[in-house]
């Protein structure tokens, strides 16, 4: 049947041959187009705003700026209300909206957004962790957004503890102390973000490519005012979103402009626009980190700063899960992590595929390889030393480790021939990453199966390239035992589809596949009931419906449903459902000369439980791992002294291309069926590119000798480091 | 100005104005909207369309410079509803996820394939090395190209 073979994509022939609908194809009568007014700094007060010449230009039918908009102005965000619609007073990073001009063309619109007179006093800005640490650099945050927390002077919104045991007296024959740089890096979805809204009867209708929909519902009948039900949103599937498109952007304010004028208003933003509006978290960790002679660990003592940007979106929780688990998939007995989320004049960072966990692993497996150099220690057999048992509860107190995460860790090794000879110039790296999955929150689906045997499964996630359309579609099928070509599944669309809590950490597998399932099984039920009661228990499905439903037609309904509740003593709220772990091996040749590195080959593992269709889960951890090589290799945003992004657009901002594929790539799975997903799934997706940071610095360091605690690892910073080690 | 092109076959005749890119047109105002628009700099290739028979980036181009060419985007591909080799290839090789960059992967693709009918994987990653894909899924894409060239071979 269905499960575990490698259907085509659910949708691909729509992408094939240019059909798909993004938003930005989608055309409404009388459409409005917007663009967004901004400053050419990061942090300034605005003095004064004058918008009489952008007015007075023909086809501009309204230019929105914070004076027009309630008051006290509507602000947002997914755990705290801080971002405002449009600066209000002042802005606090470059590219935060000041004002939004409609018009009946995006060219009027373009250029009466240049006439907004913006009168504006540059202040000094928080760009860095030091500078956010540091009492006297300006506060990012009013205090008055939060007046109950006695850091509200500060530009930290929390500090964090995580651990157990007594690091201060654990013994150690060896203790090794450094510092790890992760850098700002865009998500640079090929989709640029793209908002359309329209009134409609008495309630607002919304596009937007969300991974979301029904969180974006709940906020815009917040900042609306109007009940759920009269916010209607479209979740057309993102052109890749990748974290970037989780939580709520432009939305309230192309809301609010379609209310004001009567008319639908789109916006769509330029790519550079996107690099100014998501972005991943950026950190410094300093890990202390004590061992056995023997290579085991003692303890783990680490000190996390995060720098989140101008407001929290959802950085905290990606600062908060990420560092519960900064330790890794280890067995440490002693542990203390201190992690705090920091407020600077940049970008607002969200959720970022790994959420987190590139960071904490780039300083956690730097750190065994630093270990093993010291201790003598082949890198593989420390890790394996380490690393925790099937069942073993490596978190104390939580979720046991739910994987023979060894099995990977040889197999990586294996495919990567770790331990035979290498040519001169190459170097090999191995490295592991755990992430933990989705926690609470629940997922409905509804499937009806029609009186002919095909059937509509409703389900609220969004299909962002990872194919949950065609993997649910396998579900059904495979459950209700009819063609996966018999099967539509309806996404996105929050006036049709039921509540599910979100399309992130991989939990669509797990949480909207058993969902699908159970209402499955639902259906199954009504079918044994009907068939009771038609003296038929032997009759094909079919058969049954078109007796059952022959004169009046009709269709059998199913619900199931799929909940992490929320448990209030949990440092996350609830234990993760699965873990989702990785292992990376990486071979590199890197030239001397030139600092510059040629990755021969590059091997992934996945612990996935059950792939549900193999070829699916191949490309997506492939695809992860060529974006993890991004931030590897070359991606980062760099900022000048105002707060503005220096390589802003794609001619100065690179992400891997072909020409950057490793010789070799292959995705390896490990299936023990021992997930909490149909089938014994887990989710996947994500790892690819958890691990990839250190492996292939692990690679590096045996071929040239420098050990780089910073990223990217670009050819100049690689160059200079071998210059300086022989200097 | 007006223009004259062919557009995936059929003749079209159009005012457009002096700096109205050929992407603009198509999307805009053919509503082939099936070219996408990303960096708007010749750099990601989302908006790769054939003109006379030539790979461009339809972003970087003037509608008024297509003036009497023939132009192939994306739509133009399948016949009455069937999928040519290189589209049917992608989607037998899981070169698709979020979709956004494939049909100006596929229209690289079909360059290459015209010029060169039977590619090493070196030639496909030069060639299809101005097309961005985020997903990630560049090893699939190659090899979707590859096997395309291996049919009727």
């Amino acid at each position: 049947m269905s499960i575990g073979t490698s259907e085509r994509r659910s949708g691909g022939h729509a992408r094939v041959t240019g059909s798909q609908k993004f938003v930005a194809d989608i055309g409404l009568e009388q459409m409005l187009h917007v663009r967004l007014v901004h400053l050419n700094c990061g942090h300034a007060r605005i003095v004064s705003i004058d918008t009489a010449q952008a007015l007075a230009v023909p086809g501009v039918v309204s230019v929105l700026t914070a004076a027009e908009l309630p008051q006290p102005m509507p602000r947002y965000g997914p755990v705290f209300n801080d971002r405002p619609v449009l600066a209000v007073g002042e802005t606090k990073y470059h590219g935060q909206p000041v004002a939004a001009v409609a018009a009946e063309s995006k060219e009027v619109a373009e250029a009466a957004a240049e006439l907004v007179r913006v009168q504006h006093e540059e202040l000094p800005g928080v760009f860095t962790v030091a500078a956010a640490l540091d009492p006297a650099s300006p506060l990012v945050q009013e205090p008055e957004l939060r007046p109950n927390d006695p850091l509200n002077h500060t530009n930290v919104l929390s500090e964090r503890r995580f651990g157990w045991g007594d690091v201060e007296s654990a013994r150690a024959d060896l203790v090794v102390e450094n510092v790890y740089t992760f850098p700002m890096i865009t998500h640079f979805a090929i989709e640029p973000h793209a908002f359309i809204a329209a009134a409609e009867d008495d309630g607002v209708a919304v596009w937007t490519p969300t991974q979301n929909p029904f969180q974006m519902q709940r906020i815009l009948a917040t900042v609306l005012g109007l009940p759920v039900a009269k916010v209607r949103v479209h979740a057309l599937d993102p052109g890749g979103a990748f974290g970037g498109k989780q939580h709520p952007k432009y939305e309230p304010l192309v809301a609010l402009l379609a209310l004001r004028t009567g008319r639908p208003v789109r916006l769509v933003l330029t790519l550079e626009e996107t690099f100014q509006e998501v972005r991943r978290t950026s950190c410094e960790i300093r890990a202390r980190t004590g061992f056995n002679r023997d290579g085991t660990i003692s303890f783990q003592d680490i000190q996390s700063d995060f720098l989140m940007g101008a407001y929290a979106d959802i950085a905290e929780r990606v600062i908060d899960k990420s560092n519960y688990l900064g330790c890794g998939p280890y067995r440490v007995p002693n542990s203390r992590t201190v992690v705090r989320a920091l407020f600077s004049h940049t970008t607002p960072s969200t959720a970022f595929r790994g959420f987190g966990t590139p960071q904490v692993s780039w300083a956690h497996e730097s750190q065994m390889d630093d270990a093993a150099r010291k201790l003598g220690i082949d890198r593989v057999e420390i890790r394996l030393r380490n690393l925790a048992g099937k069942g073993e509860a490596f978190l104390p107190g939580d979720t046991p480790a739910d994987g023979d995460w060894a099995v990977s860790v040889r197999k990586a090794a294996d495919a990567i021939g770790w331990g035979t000879a290498l040519s001169p110039g190459r170097g090999r790296g191995l490295a592991v990453a755990v992430k933990a999955g989705a926690t609470t929150g629940a997922s409905y689906s509804i499937v009806r199966l029609h009186w002919d045997g095909s059937a509509t499964v409703l389900a609220g996630t969004s299909d962002m390239g990872q194919g949950a359309r065609t993997v649910l579609a396998q579900v059904a099928a495979h459950e209700l035992g009819i063609p996966h070509e018999w099967i539509t599944i309806v996404m996105g669309d929050t006036a049709t589809v039921p509540f599910d809590l979100q399309t992130s950490a991989s939990r669509s597998t797990v949480f909207m596949g058993q969902a699908v399932m159970r209402a499955c099984q639902d259906i199954k039920a009504q079918l044994k009931q009907m068939a009771a009661e038609l003296h038929a228990p032997d009759a094909p499905v079919v058969e049954l419906l078109r007796a059952r439903f022959s004169a009046v037609r009709g269709e059998v309904i199913g619900v199931g449903s799929y909940r992490g509740e929320y448990q209030p003593e949990h440092p996350l709220g609830g234990a993760p459902s699965f873990y989702e772990f990785t292992c990376t091996a990486s071979e590199v040749e890197v030239d001397e000369g030139t600092g510059e590195m040629l990755l021969v080959r590059h091997v992934t593992v996945a612990d996935v439980g059950k792939a549900l269709n193999p070829q699916h889960v191949e490309m997506q951890d492939e695809g992860a791992a060529v974006m993890g090589l991004g931030h590897t290799l070359m991606e980062h945003i760099l900022l000048d002294d105002s707060g503005r992004i220096r390589n802003l657009g794609a001619l100065d901002y690179r992400i891997p291309t072909t020409k950057d594929l490793p010789l070799e790539m292959h995705s390896l799975l490990v299936e023990n069926a021992d997930g909490p997903g149909p089938y014994g799934s887990k989710g996947a997706g994500e790892g690819g590119l958890m691990a990839t940071a250190p492996a292939v610095a692990s690679a590096v360091t045996e071929a040239t000798g420098v050990v780089i605690r910073d990223l990217p690892l670009t050819p100049e910073r690689v160059w200079l480091a071998i210059n300086e080690k022989d200097a | 100005m007006r223009i004259h092109v062919t557009v995936n076959g059929a003749e079209r005749d159009l005012e457009v104005a002096p700096n109205t890119t050929l992407l603009d047109f198509l999307r805009d105002d053919l509503r082939l909207t099936g070219s996408k628009e990303c960096c708007d700099l010749g750099e990601c290739g989302a908006c790769t369309v054939l003109v006379d028979g030539r790979s461009v980036n339809s972003c970087l181009m003037l509608a008024v410079e297509a003036d009497a060419s023939e132009v192939t985007t994306i739509e133009g591909l399948a016949k009455d509803g069937r999928l040519n080799p290189l589209q049917d290839a992608f989607l037998a090789k899981g070169a698709v996820q979020c979709g956004f960059c494939i049909p100006g992967q596929v229209m690289a693709g079909q360059y290459l394939l015209q010029r060169n009918p039977h590619p090493t994987l070196a030639e496909v990653r030069e060639g299809l090395s101005g097309n961005l894909c985020r997903c990630g899924g560049y090893v699939q894409i190659c090899e979707a190209v590859l096997a395309a060239s291996e049919v009727g071979r």
